[in-house]
């Protein structure tokens, strides 16, 4: 497949044309929106409002962030006892792990919605044995909760996928050359499966920070994330131009979370998805 | 250890398949509630049945799917074995960040940016309404396209490349060389591409979101909307059915993948 010259420009010219008008374009021109006003004026009102949603970015981040470190440590433990399962087991496990995932995000945490509701499942039971009910929906802990049960199949994944990969020959030697449990654990199953741990955190955080629904539904509408403000704006008040200014500011605060992400994963070689 | 590891990894799924349940279980329920059981009937069903619009839905998703998926596929294939053939390593990783781009954006910011792009071009344009289902498509086959060129760029590194070159010394023009030698071998890579774009278009609800018309509803967006208000259970028994399918889907494939192997297995004691 050596020849060049125009075979190769056809090959190229569709996506490149596609890619340009359908994902650098649109970036431009939410940095257009972004810093115009209605008509089109050039402005920083945008921008300078912005100063409003301070709070609602710092509480989104929280939530993030603490979701992510609730996943990392209930995946960690979890991928590292199933993969050393046998391998009929394993593979049915892979399955019971990515169904949930199959089903769409609106249903699942409508379905959460429903048990922890003031009349929900959970305050139902707690009625039937004669407890108070306790308010659930509306809480930073159920948002947090919903963000935790919908993104942790994105951490056990990537994590389980390095960790199946490590030889059991490793930890042998390891054995041999006088490791205990805890030695094995942190000098050699650590190192090796940090590839897998940066992708999912990559891959929890970055949907936890720009969700809308789940705050929606599990916060009862009391909390505001960034996905919340954003969706307020291109659907409700139809402010594009202060909806693309936060979604700007959203866009560059992820890329250069992800470049520190990568700089960590380029030292120990290479993302895994 | 062990015991204990087991103990835990089972409250893990007891944790990921605890709503799902219960969601099943109350669409049998006898009565409107979704949270106290009354008594067990297949009403919702029914009910779910009789609605043209969920069925309007189901069938506007699965076009939508299959028309995304195509499209994109050929197009990423197309696109997979351009940047094979890219000299240049500065072009290259241009366009490698421009694909990885859409991936690492969280959904919002890519359906807020292109629904932008619509209003603009639209406005620019002078269409009365901006947002159709040729737009969705649009969305639907962009987020789809790196997901296509990363399931196949792999596989054509993987081919030998002096085969193509024989089959051109036979006297292959280069255009049969690459349908009779490469596309066979990047077969499976193309598949799994396809299968991912269409299962990713299926479930799309943010995307979809913010680039569709309002006369074009696919079944996330109708989930989204019948959940704006009290849900009866028949959104449920929508669901179940979904968790059904998904289920049997799964079970199939995982078996065809045990019986191939198997095969390949024997085949390799009997040689």
């Amino acid at each position: 497949m050596k020849k060049r010259g125009w075979g190769s420009v056809a090959l190229n010219a569709p996506y490149t044309v596609w890619s340009v008008i359908f994902i650098v374009v649109p970036l431009f021109i939410v940095g257009y929106y972004a810093f115009t006003d209605k008509n089109g004026a050039f402005t920083f009102a945008n921008i300078i409002e912005l100063k409003e949603y301070g709070d609602i970015f710092v509480t989104s981040v929280w939530y993030s962030v603490l979701a992510t470190v609730i996943c990392l440590l209930i995946s960690y433990p979890f991928a590292y006892f199933l993969s050393r399962q046998s391998e009929q087991s394993r593979r049915l496990q892979m399955m019971l792990v990515m169904l949930p995932m199959w089903m769409n995000l609106l249903i699942r945490t409508y379905s959460w919605m429903n048990i922890l509701e003031k009349n929900g499942i959970i305050n139902n039971l707690l009625a039937g044995i004669g407890l108070e009910p306790i308010k659930m929906i509306g809480t930073p802990g159920a948002v947090i909760f919903g963000m935790v049960y919908n993104y942790l199949p994105y951490m056990i994944l990537p994590i389980y996928t390095v960790m199946s990969k490590i030889e059991p020959s490793l930890l042998e030697a390891a054995e041999d050359l006088g490791c205990n449990g805890f030695n094995k654990m942190r000098r050699v199953i650590m190192p090796l499966s940090l590839p897998g741990v940066i992708s999912g955190i990559t891959m929890v955080f970055v949907p936890s920070v720009s969700t809308f629904y789940i705050s929606q539904k599990l916060g009862d509408g009391k909390i505001m994330l960034v996905g919340d403000a954003i969706e307020r704006q291109m659907q409700a008040a139809y402010n594009y131009n202060l909806g693309a200014s936060i979604s700007l500011v959203l866009m560059i605060m992820i890329i250069i979370s992800m470049a520190v992400m990568n700089k960590f994963s380029d030292e120990e070689g290479g993302l895994v998805i | 250890m062990k015991t204990f590891g087991k103990i835990f990894n089972t409250c893990v799924y007891i944790l990921l398949y605890a709503p799902l349940l219960i969601m099943v279980f109350f669409s049998f329920n006898e009565s409107k509630s979704t949270s106290v059981f009354t008594g067990f009937s297949l009403k919702w069903y029914l009910e779910l049945f009789s609605k043209s619009d969920i069925i309007e839905a189901l069938s506007n998703t699965l076009i939508l799917a299959v028309l995304s998926a195509l499209i994109a596929t050929v197009l990423g294939t197309v696109a997979a074995v351009g940047l094979y053939k890219m000299r240049s390593k500065f072009i290259y990783n241009t366009m490698n960040t421009v694909t990885n781009l859409p991936m690492m954006n969280p959904d919002i910011v890519t359906g807020v940016s292109l629904m932008l792009l619509f209003v603009f071009a639209g406005r620019l344009l002078g269409f009365a309404e901006y947002l159709s289902f040729w737009t969705l498509l649009i969305a639907h086959i962009t987020f789809n396209l790196p997901y296509v060129i990363l399931n196949v760029l792999p596989k054509l590194r993987q081919t030998d490349v002096s085969l193509y070159e024989a089959a051109m010394d036979l006297g292959c023009t280069p255009i049969k060389a690459f349908f009779k030698v490469i596309m066979p071998a990047i077969m499976p890579g193309v598949v799994s591409g396809a299968l991912m774009a269409f299962t990713l278009s299926l479930d799309d609800f943010v995307i979809s979101y913010y680039t569709t018309g309002a006369d074009f509803q696919t079944l996330p967006l109708k989930i989204f909307a019948m959940t704006k208000k009290t849900v009866k259970p028949d959104m449920y028994a929508l669901s179940s059915l979904i968790f059904i399918t998904i289920l049997v889907l799964l079970i199939v494939i995982n078996v065809l993948q045990e019986k191939s192997e198997r095969k390949l297995k024997g085949e390799f004691n009997k040689k």
